[in-house]
Formats: structure tokens, sequence, C-alpha cells
């Protein structure tokens, strides 16, 4: 019985990972965008509604490549220099989360606001 | 330059204790050196290549190709691994006691010793990647301290090194006889973190929609990016906020790997008989 359960959400990930994502959004998500320059997001504190699936887009200015992080949000994903990735984040229950650059985490951090 | 140092080597620990484990797992294995050090060096030119085509990578599969990527190359570790403990517990023993220089059990064993060639090679690529990317962006971005930062980023590789020789060091100290069923535990809990850090890479893509709430919050207690956090989430898959998904993947693939080794292995599981057996010796 977990054998099984496991041997298909190993399955799941092989087989069912190309282009499955955009199918499995049945609520259209809330797109929020983050700008990365000279090392700091803007905005910091960008709001988002509550109880959506939601759209992060992040787009690096920078020359060097960040990684986009957040423990509570449950991201990790590198952001080459000049380009841009889209993160999608289960709903979230009202609150702050902490987001960070992994690359340089005490001085590029933001929170994202659910309300 | 301390700040690199750490960024490096939070990177590279869990590939250092995971080639340690391989490197003490297969000691004393004709060819199993060559194996390993080949697998290392594949895992390096794959980081380079994964750093080099990150834009790619992230643009790819209408933007999950880095999440999917991942999950992959750690469902192939996790595989590797399982079929390594399963394959020890059916004609293994041999290897780890007196017979091991017998050369029949050695060419046998072999296929084995490479898919650990194959985890190795994965470890340090996942990792190794981000390792590049960091160190590429403090060589495009000129100024006076980048220079600085590349010491700092050597000495936190170095430091990585020191991780696997540690590990190595300390498991061979472990009697033969035990050091079998001490690593077959090692390798179970390894397997079983790693393919729930590979879920949660498909739950970020968005591939797996099911039981995504937080199961626990021990970051206060202690966190997964401390350093003790970090060795603990690659020994045995120690996450500060894990999805329920998660946890339910790492039990599952624990009872898999046992239900595995006891059906393929002679009479009873030997690790869990030594396991029993530990506290009282």
């Amino acid at each position: 019985m977990i054998a099984r359960r496991y041997a298909v959400v190993l399955g799941a990930g092989l087989a069912l990972g190309p282009g499955a994502a955009p199918a499995a959004f049945a609520d259209e998500p809330a797109k929020v965008s983050i700008t990365l320059e000279d090392h700091k997001f803007s905005p910091a504190e960008p709001t988002v509604p509550a109880g959506k699936p939601i759209a992060i887009e992040v787009v690096n200015q920078d020359k060097t490549p960040a990684e986009f992080e957040s423990k509570p949000l449950r991201v990790e994903k590198v952001v080459p220099g000049g380009g841009k990735i889209t993160i999608q984040v289960r709903p979230l229950k009202p609150g702050r989360y902490r987001f960070f650059d992994d690359y340089h985490e005490s001085t590029t951090e933001g929170f994202l606001v659910a309300q | 330059m301390l700040g690199a140092l750490i960024i490096v080597f939070r990177e590279i620990i869990e590939a250092g204790l995971i080639v340690g484990i391989v490197l003490a797992v297969t000691r004393g294995v004709h060819g199993s050196r060559l194996v390993i050090a080949a697998g290392v060096a594949a895992g390096v030119v794959g980081a380079c290549l994964v750093a080099v085509f990150a834009g790619v990578l992230a643009n790819a599969l209408a933007g999950i190709g880095q999440e999917v990527f991942n999950a992959s190359i750690l469902f192939i570790a996790v595989v590797m691994l399982i079929w390594h403990n399963v394959w020890m517990a059916s004609h293994g023993r041999q290897l780890a006691g007196q017979v091991r220089q017998v050369g029949e059990a050695v060419r046998a064993g072999r296929r084995s010793i490479a898919a650990l060639g194959v985890v190795c090679m994965v470890a340090v690529m996942r990792e190794g990647s981000e390792i590049a990317l960091f160190m590429y962006g403090l060589a495009a971005s000129a100024g006076s301290t980048t220079a600085d930062l590349l010491i700092g980023s050597s000495l936190g590789l170095a430091a990585g090194v020191g991780v696997t020789a540690v590990t190595y060091f300390g498991l061979v100290t472990i009697p033969p006889r035990r050091l079998f069923a001490v690593t077959t535990l090692l390798i179970s809990f390894l397997a079983a973190g790693l393919a729930a850090q590979a879920v949660l890479f498909l739950q970020q893509a968005g591939v797996v929609e099911v039981l995504e709430g937080t199961a626990w919050d021990t970051s206060a207690f202690l966190s997964d990016t401390s350093l003790f956090g970090r060795v603990l989430h690659t020994l045995i898959g120690y996450s500060d906020q894990p999805s329920v998904l998660q946890v339910v993947v790492y039990v599952a693939t624990l009872a898999v790997i046992a239900a595995l080794t006891k059906a393929f292995g002679p009479r009873r599981a030997p690790a869990r008989k030594a396991l029993g057996a530990a506290p009282a010796e």
C-alpha cells in the first residue's frame, strides 16, 4: 500500500513532469512582479491576496545570477543574470512571508504580504 | 571573504558528506576509487554545464525546467541508493566480511559501485551548479573585493573536501562487520531525505499539488540552513518546515527500502538485525 503510493509519486515525478504544470492550476493565479536591481528587491514588500494561488515573476536586472529563496513559501530557484523566472506559490494564509537572495542573504531580502 | 566561504561551504556540505559515505561504503573494492573519481569529475563538468545553461533551464518546460531537472536527478540518486542497498542485502555481505578479496564477488559488485558513482555525480552536480553560479557572479562583478571573495570561495571548497575526509575516516574506524550495518542505515536515510527534497521541487513547480501544508515548523529550534541543520538535512533529511507530502514520501521511502531489503535479503534483513544488536555490544 505504502509502496504503491510511493511508486505513484515517483512516477509522477518522472513521467508527468513536462507540461503538466499549466493544467494543474484550476484557479487563475494572482500575479505579482518583483525586480532585482543592485541586489535590492522592488517592491520589497509586495502585497498579494490571501487564499489564492500566486504567480511571482522575478526579474533580475543585475548582471550576476541570484537565487530567489524563501523558506515559508518553499521556494529555491536560480534567477540568471539579466533573466527572469516565474514561481508558482500555493494559496497562502494572511501573513508576512520572508524571501531573500541566497547569494546575498544579509543585504537582499523582502517580504510577501498576503492579506 | 568569510561570507563567500560560508555560502560555498554550505552548498558543498551535502556533496562532501555523500562522497565521504560512498568512499567508506566501497572501501577495499577494487576499482571503486576510479569510479568515484569519475563520478565526481563528471559531476563538476555537469555542474558547470548546468550553470552555463541556467537561463535555458529556467525557461524550459514553461518555466519549471529547473525544478523538474532537480527533482529528476534527485530521484535518480534515490533509485541508485535503493538499488545499492538491496543489492548489498542480497549478495553484498561477503564484500563486507573476510571474503572481500574474492574476485567473483568483487566483479559482481562492480555494477553496484557504478550506481554509487552516479550518486556522487548527481550530488556534486546539483550543489556544484549553485557554487559555479555564485562564483561566476563574483567573477563577473568587478570590484576590489572580488579577489578576496574568490579566496573565500576556494577555502569553502577546500573545507567541503575536508568534510569528505572527516566522514570517510570517521566511518572507516568502525569495524568492517558493523560498518555494513551502519552504512546500510546511512544510505537508507540519505535516500529518504533526497526523495523528500525531490518532492519539494515537484511541489514548487506545481506538478504535485497534494498535501502542501506545512507538517511542522522547527526553524526557531534548529534551522536547516545552520551548519548542524545542514548536516542533519543531508544525513537524515531534516527539514525545519517540510510539507506534509515530504514527510509521507520520506516515510514511504524508508518503508520501501526496508521491504525490498527484506524481500531480497537472505533470511533476515541484516541491517535490522545488526541495529537491534548494536546497543548490547
